[in-house]
């Protein structure tokens, strides 16, 4: 891991959960992690941990209960809408509603944190969108509504949006999670490649540890005990990986660096 | 992709049908005038009996001017309301807009009492309608608005504007029990909606608000696209949505509710006319949507009203029967053929 890259994301000491008027439900406390510019993070942990509730502290959707998460050094809270949109954008697991939207103009709209008041997309915006629909290989479907696209087809487009929505760290929940074994591999080389060629950061949430233990350059391991960040090798050569999930059903094999069935 | 010189064809057919629509509204009503004398009224006045001249410019041009903003405010209004709930059913009436004017005129009309009677002898028939039926809009309006401001989910503010709607309407049936079959009479006249009987002062201030709510809406053509995409990613990409929210709700209730207030609660077209266009243009672009769903409302709200005239006899059915007789077939026939709704 090259620590001498800028960073991008520090979490400091912080606190997830959500706040109600009587109590104050903690999922997740003394979170200390750190993101540095053209790396590939997967945050890895069983369902319910808390991984959505993290991202969505950071994207500051949800406040958090306590600490501060700084990006580019900047408290996440001390942004304007209109800046945030320019340094962090989102590919999210929920459906688009029914729309008669063209894969362009989808990608289109990620340009809006730039354009004018009424969306004016100028030639310097369509640069930034061919570009986008190139680097995913989406160009021939730029004229297709998205009723007609395949699922791994629908999260090319949505990565490409976010490609063209041109910001420092692009978020991705769950990318994968609908897609067939290839798509999957493709999704995440594509991101693989977007993280090494273009400099993006790129914090991913996933259940595919295999391919994560492949392609990602950090692993964030989300358990009961806190988060543990750090590369592959610092993971496993700690026994980390063994205990991702508190089950007797599954083992890690350090030889093979993978999960199997005892 | 349609390209945009497709577009442009479009728009320019549309325009053409407008005009259409419009010299037909003109020309069509109880007397039959001929075409040469209707453009004489406007080029040639001296040479137009006086009587057809009065009932050109007194009543048939107000008439076809009410049509056209009611239409395009209302079909605006629904497709706003679409986009916001993200929901094909939502129309003009989804925050109980019309409710809370039904119960105002009920109120008015039903309650009878000194007070109501002295309003309507200082102010006049149609004002004190229109006085009564924008209190209650706004008023039922404002309940839903605070309530919305408390609320994260846009979904709710949906289900408490029924519920709104439906606390006005078991008000009214309270009304209408105690009523005699005269007062009634006259709440069921003015719940079929009217297009006439507007004077020029009443169109100004119709199209004043009017130009004020599509003025609003310039603003969140932009918020409304990336709405496409859900909440969630709108957000991402800058957009305020508790302001969007705010404008799309105060510009809704600005042109239905002065619409409402002037020519009754028109049903239908709020609700159809954004999935016609939808589907003629085959587009969500708002910038491209809007435009042509205000035209594209205007002209069916002054085609329903030339039939709904029934040229050449003195009967004039209602409009609220005629948007939805000849409107829904055509919304049915479109869906089958085009199979989509979005």
């Amino acid at each position: 891991m090259n620590k001498t890259a800028p960073l991008i994301v520090a979490v400091k000491n912080v606190s997830i959960g959500y706040q109600t008027r009587k109590k104050q439900t903690v999922i997740a406390t003394g979170i200390n992690i750190a993101l540095y510019k053209g790396t590939l993070v997967c945050l890895l942990g069983k369902n319910g941990i808390g991984k959505s509730t993290l991202l969505r502290s950071i994207t500051n959707v949800q406040p958090v209960l306590s600490g501060d998460i700084l990006i580019k050094n900047k408290s996440i809270l001390d942004y304007s809408p209109a800046e945030f949109s320019k340094t962090i954008s989102l590919v999210l697991t929920e459906r688009l509603p029914e729309s008669n939207l063209t894969v362009y103009e989808i990608v289109a709209l990620g340009r809006q944190p730039y354009t004018n008041w009424i969306g004016t997309v100028t030639a310097s915006d369509r640069d930034f969108i061919n570009r986008a629909l190139k680097e995913t290989n989406t160009t021939h479907l730029a004229a297709q509504k998205i009723s007609e696209l395949s699922d791994g087809q629908l999260q090319k487009v949505m990565i490409a949006r976010a490609i063209a929505q041109d910001t420092e760290l692009i978020i991705l929940d769950e990318p994968t999670a609908h897609l067939d074994i290839h798509h999957k591999i493709e999704t995440f080389s594509l991101l693989k490649k977007l993280a090494r060629d273009f400099g993006k950061t790129i914090l991913i949430s996933t259940h595919e540890i295999q391919i994560a233990l492949q392609l990602a350059d950090e692993l964030w391991l989300m358990k009961e005990e806190g988060i543990i960040s750090g590369s592959l090798e610092n993971i496993i050569k700690n026994n980390e990986l063994e205990h991702l999930f508190s089950s007797d059903l599954i083992t890690f094999d350090r030889e093979k660096k993978q999960f199997i069935i005892k | 992709m349609k390209t945009s010189t497709s577009y442009n064809t479009a728009f320019i057919l549309l325009g053409c049908a407008l005009f259409l629509a419009l010299l037909l509204n003109i020309s069509l009503g109880s007397v039959s005038i001929p075409l040469k004398d209707i453009f004489n009224v406007f080029l040639d006045a001296d040479s137009v009996k006086t009587s057809w001249k009065f009932i050109i410019l007194d009543y048939r041009v107000p008439k076809a001017i009410t049509a056209i903003i009611v239409g395009s405010g209302l079909s605006v209004s629904g497709l706003l309301m679409q986009t916001l709930f993200r929901n094909p059913l939502a129309g003009p009436y989804v925050l109980g807009i019309s409710s809370g004017a039904s119960l105002g005129v009920a109120l008015l009309v039903l309650g009878s009492s000194f007070f109501t009677g002295s309003l309507m002898a200082s102010i006049g028939f149609n004002w004190s309608i229109a006085l009564a039926s924008s209190l209650g809009a706004f008023s039922v309006l404002f309940a839903v608005m605070l309530a919305a401001n408390k609320l994260k989910n846009t979904m709710s503010i949906l289900i408490i504007g029924l519920m709104f709607g439906s606390l006005s309407s078991a008000l009214i049936s309270v009304l209408a029990y105690f009523s005699s079959a005269d007062q009634l009479q006259q709440y069921m006249f003015w719940s079929f909606g009217s297009l006439g009987n507007l004077s020029w002062t009443e169109i100004m201030v119709l199209t004043g608000v009017t130009g004020l709510g599509f003025f609003m809406v310039l603003f969140i053509i932009k918020p409304l696209n990336s709405l496409l995409l859900g909440e969630n990613y709108a957000k991402s990409m800058g957009v305020n949505i508790k302001k969007t929210r705010r404008i799309t709700l105060i510009a809704t209730s600005l042109l239905t509710g002065v619409i409402t207030a002037f020519s009754g609660p028109i049903a239908f077209v709020g609700l159809a006319v954004p999935h016609l266009t939808k589907l003629l243009f085959n587009t969500s672009n708002h910038k491209l949507l809007l435009p042509a769903v205000a035209i594209s409302g205007a002209i069916i709200m002054l085609v329903c009203d030339s039939i709904a005239q029934l040229p050449n006899s003195e009967f004039t059915l209602p409009i609220n029967a005629i948007t939805s007789l000849f409107g829904a077939p055509i919304v049915i026939w479109l869906l089958i053929r085009k199979r989509t709704l979005s």
